[in-house]
């Protein structure tokens, strides 16, 4: 980590680095210097969507993160400022609360900072079903950074923000991470509340971190998990210091390496080499690598689109025009609900909208539905099995590095694909990260993941940790 | 007319009286200004999670155990999915194949004849009210008020096991009373705290197959429900003598006009996709739990009718009479425990005292006179210090004044006269002022004895005692 911040543009500092100089000198040539870079590169990138310093000033804040200033998805509710989940159906709408995470950001401390561009209604591997436009790799802008939460893993990546939160529901966070290069953690399904965190797909979202680094993963998990009276799916488990398993030795862990992630088709050779050398690194440090099998890997992304869709077309049927958001004025209500939900959506959210009204359909719901949710069974035991012989699962989080905008824009199934690595980790509720373990030869990041059991984030981290320092990757920027 | 026979269903749903709403803290309480008992979560906001309120819960089970359900161990709530602006989140939170309540049943006795009959419930389960569109004095639109909606709801279905318009109209006064017992529920069917929808076919007698049912809706009152019902029976009737088919539909009551009529009719049949609530984690309900409600219950309706028949020597018609209202039951016990004849009670509280409470348009809970003091007014009539003719004319005062009975009758002066001399003299009187009358007695006329009773009476402002003043009469005409 750079100990040295004279020496370097204060953007580029990790979360834990800012704390401290904010604790010593306050946050203002901080945020200055954080301003000045969201004004130079963002037209670039386009990972920002809403961001007014001179509207949103730090508050005069106290606690473990003193001002620091955090991005947000734009998915997460912050009370008075729009929040639109990148959607033209929500332009306008201002959240009259604040989400169970931005509340609990405040009273640590935090600075309220930006909101960040996603895939509308984080439906998309790419972030490029925004309304506000496609948000681009900091690597090479003419790749994507991955999504739904691409525009909080770029700004990251490209020091527009210090640390920033995404929402994950099958590789949201992990997967825009592993592309652009950063660290995104999803947290066990009830590890940090949903209150607040507009849905998509009740049963699999959840939201965690975008970092620079491991350890500010850990520092924000400190202030954001925990059960929330307000979310019911929120789960009464002791929070741990989670900083406290940095730098624990990995010696003696097991680590299993599922074959069915290495051998899946559509593995980029170079993607599996870069993993298999993480994997190679920790077993130098002690580690025990056993591979084992996750059968039903194969039937995850279908199942995935048929339970996380259902979910996500009732959840979406609120956007009507009735009370918030945009309304396409009609002379009868049908009429107008037609017509604003056209107007108001774009074509992926429809697609979803479409499959998922039909999946629960009468006289297709025992077929799609109902077998979808035995199948998700079965993935989960698969998980149940492994971690009763190993503490942690490693494998690529991505099957590819980034892609180039446009290229599976008009195939959907080639970009449901592209998830394929991160959606076991939400069908059964694991906790999961992705860490950056190296380069393409495009230069383009390759993404690690680790998976653990169900709020065994602690040993994710040890083990994250270690790899982290032994690669190096966090010292590595993007050229911009 | 008698060669069919109606089948008909009743599905009640009935308010849940708690403090919040179903899903969040908001209020409940009626009357309140339009959307001003809201917030983002029974608003159906983006990002808000609903949270069960476990008094909700608490009552469901009371309901439950009081009409011999099996409730469920395993809570689980669905989502059922439909368009209207009344319905913030557009679905409902519902309960579809894992109602809280299973089976069950209540016993309807028919105007306290003695003769019960089974109604099976079906199912009797949980779920949020929808907010309340409206459209008077709006131009170019409709506005919403969502004060209702997540107000906890408890739909009661009932198997099609009633028979007549009568049975439905007993259903629903027995279970009203049942859930007023359990203090569950307002059951104020002004304020929609209990609403009601009536499933009905015909079929010929002796048919096992059941005929194609309406469904009626807009049943604002126990009353409208047997109109509704009663019309439809007809209609329908009608409808297959005449070799047309019954459409099955949903049908609207028009109270003014007497009539059923079709709604208008939905573009196609709904296809709700239900699916399990994701937001809401099924959970166990221990039988611990359970057991520990069914310790709380209290005496019900028809196990009080039991006691008011047994312990205080009424009919059983006096007894539901005076049990169908859980205030009118306490009203009356507390009367005989104030030491009140419990049949004089009965027939006062029956008689006099509702007709009053009905003219002055009051309930039974805003009565202006004490129990213990309609009690005393009891004790006055039996222990012959006041006529029961003068203590018809004591009551309304008691109403007015709230005082109590004695203070009335001493400061009137209203006491009996059963001093034999007194009654003897003013009777000497009469028969003097009416010898017309002394002649018919004794030409057998036994009517005239009545009149100069009455004679009697009107002399002493009706304080005599009339049974007395008969007595005396007789002996003086010589009888």
């Amino acid at each position: 980590m750079a100990e040295n911040t004279a020496n370097q543009n204060l953007f580029q500092l990790t979360l834990r680095e800012a704390r401290d100089l904010i604790k010593k000198e306050g946050s203002e040539a901080l945020l200055k210097s954080l301003n000045a870079r969201i004004e130079s590169v963002n037209p670039k990138i386009n990972a920002v969507v809403r961001f007014d310093p001179a509207k949103y000033n730090p508050g005069k804040g106290s606690g473990p993160l003193a001002n620091v200033p955090i991005s947000f998805k734009d998915n997460i509710c912050i009370h008075g400022r729009e929040t639109t989940c990148a959607s033209k159906i929500l332009a306008g709408h201002v959240p009259p609360y604040d989400a169970t995470v931005v509340d609990k950001l405040k009273r640590a401390g935090a600075h309220i900072y930006a909101q960040c561009n996603m895939d509308e209604f984080a439906f998309g591997s790419s972030c490029e079903t925004s309304t506000y436009g496609p948000t681009r790799n900091p690597w090479n802008t003419e790749y994507v950074p991955g999504g739904s939460s691409g525009g909080s893993a770029a700004a990251v990546a490209s020091d527009m923000a210090i640390a920033a939160l995404g929402s994950d529901t099958g590789g949201s966070i992990r997967q825009p991470a592993a592309l652009c290069g950063v660290v995104g953690l999803k947290p066990t399904y009830g590890r940090v509340s949903r209150y607040g965190l507009i849905a998509f797909g009740s049963s699999f979202d959840q939201i965690g971190p975008l970092t620079k680094t491991v350890e500010d993963s850990a520092l924000l998990l400190n202030v954001l998990a925990g059960h929330d009276e307000r979310d019911s799916t929120s789960l009464e488990q002791p929070v741990p210091d989670y900083t406290e398993s940095l730098g624990r030795d990995v010696k003696g862990m097991r680590i299993g390496l599922p074959k069915e992630y290495f051998d899946a088709e559509g593995i980029d050779p170079e993607v599996e080499k870069s993993v298999r050398a993480g994997a190679d690194l920790l077993k130098k440090k002690g580690a025990e690598l056993v591979t084992v099998s996750l059968p039903h890997t194969e039937y995850a992304v279908a199942v995935y689109y048929i339970v996380a869709v259902a979910e996500a077309s009732s959840n979406l049927g609120r956007f009507d025009g009735v009370q918030y958001g945009a309304r396409t004025k009609a002379q009868d209500l049908k009429t107008m609900y037609l017509e604003t939900r056209d107007a108001g959506f774009g074509e992926e959210a429809k697609r979803r909208i479409l499959l998922g009204t039909f999946v629960l359909s009468a006289g297709y719901y025992d077929a799609y539905y109902l077998q979808g949710q035995k199948v998700r069974t079965l993935v989960r035991e698969d998980f149940e099995a492994a971690f009763k012989e190993v503490d942690l699962l490693l494998g690529p989080t991505s099957p590819t590095a980034a892609f180039k905008i446009g290229e599976k824009a008009q195939d959907p199934l080639a970009m449901y694909l592209s998830d394929i690595l991160t959606i076991p980790a939400n069908l059964s509720g694991i906790p999961a990260i992705s860490i950056p373990c190296g380069l393409t030869s495009r230069g383009l990041p390759i993404g690690l993941q680790l998976m653990a059991a169900p709020f065994d984030e602690a040993k994710i981290f040890t083990a994250a940790y270690a790899l982290e320092q032994e690669i190096g990757m966090y010292k590595q920027r993007p050229k911009l | 007319m008698n060669d069919y026979e109606p089948v008909i269903g009743l599905e009640v749903h009935t308010q849940l009286a708690t403090e919040s709403k179903l899903f969040c803290s908001c209020s409940t309480k009626f009357g309140a200004d339009a959307n001003r008992n809201t917030c983002p979560v029974c608003l159906g906001w983006p990002g808000a999670l609903p949270v069960l309120n476990s008094k909700a819960l608490e009552y469901s089970i009371r309901v439950g155990l009081a009409l011999g359900c099996e409730v469920t161990d395993r809570l689980k709530f669905d989502r059922k999915n439909y368009f209207y602006p009344d319905l913030p989140k557009a679905y409902q939170i519902s309960q579809y194949d894992m109602p809280v309540n299973k089976g069950g049943y209540i016993e309807v006795e028919s105007k306290g004849s003695g003769e019960k009959r089974r109604i099976e419930i079906t199912r009797a389960h949980l779920e949020e009210d929808a907010g309340k569109l409206l459209h008077e004095g709006v131009v170019g639109g409709s506005l919403v008020d969502y004060n209702r909606a997540g107000i906890p709801l408890l739909e009661i279905v009932s198997e099609p096991d009633i028979r007549s318009p009568e049975e439905a109209y007993e259903y629903l006064v027995t279970l009203k009373a049942i859930l007023q017992y359990l203090e569950v529920s307002d059951c104020n069917m002004e304020e929609g705290s209990l609403r009601c929808d009536a499933n009905i076919s015909v079929r010929k007698r002796g048919e096992t197959k059941l005929g194609t049912k309406a469904e009626i809706k807009n049943l604002n009152s126990f009353k409208m429900v047997q109109k509704a019902l009663q019309y439809e029976i007809e209609r329908q009737i009608n409808s297959l003598e005449n070799h047309e088919s019954v459409v099955q539909e949903t049908r609207l009551w028009n109270d003014e006009k007497g009539q059923t009529f079709p709604m208008r009719s939905k573009e196609d049949a709904h296809d709700y996709r239900y699916f399990p609530e994701p937001d809401l984690v099924p959970f166990t309900i221990s039988r611990s739990r359970v057991e520990e409600i069914r310790k709380t219950l209290p005496e019900l309706p028809g196990q009080r009718v039991e006691r008011f028949t047994q312990d205080f020597g009424l009919s059983r018609y006096d007894a539901h009479v005076l049990v169908q209202d859980k205030t009118l039951a306490h009203y009356y016990e507390s009367c005989v425990q104030a030491k009140a004849n419990a049949k004089l009670a009965s027939n006062w509280i029956q008689s006099e005292l509702l007709a009053l409470l009905r003219t002055r348009k009051l309930d039974i809970r805003d009565c202006p006179v004490k129990a213990k003091d309609l009690a005393g007014l009891i004790r006055l009539i039996e222990e012959g210090t006041i006529s029961g003719k003068i203590a018809k004319e004591i009551l309304p005062e008691m109403f007015e004044s709230g005082k109590s009975a004695e203070e009335i009758v001493e400061k009137k002066g209203l006491v009996q006269v059963s001093d034999p001399k007194l009654i003897e003299e003013v009777a000497e009187r009469v028969l003097q002022a009416n010898p017309k009358s002394v002649e018919n007695f004794k030409a057998g006329k036994k009517q005239a004895l009545g009149f100069l009773v009455g004679q009697i009476m009107k002399e002493t402002q009706g304080k005599a005692n009339p049974k007395l003043a008969n007595e005396i009469l007789e002996k003086k005409l010589g009888h």
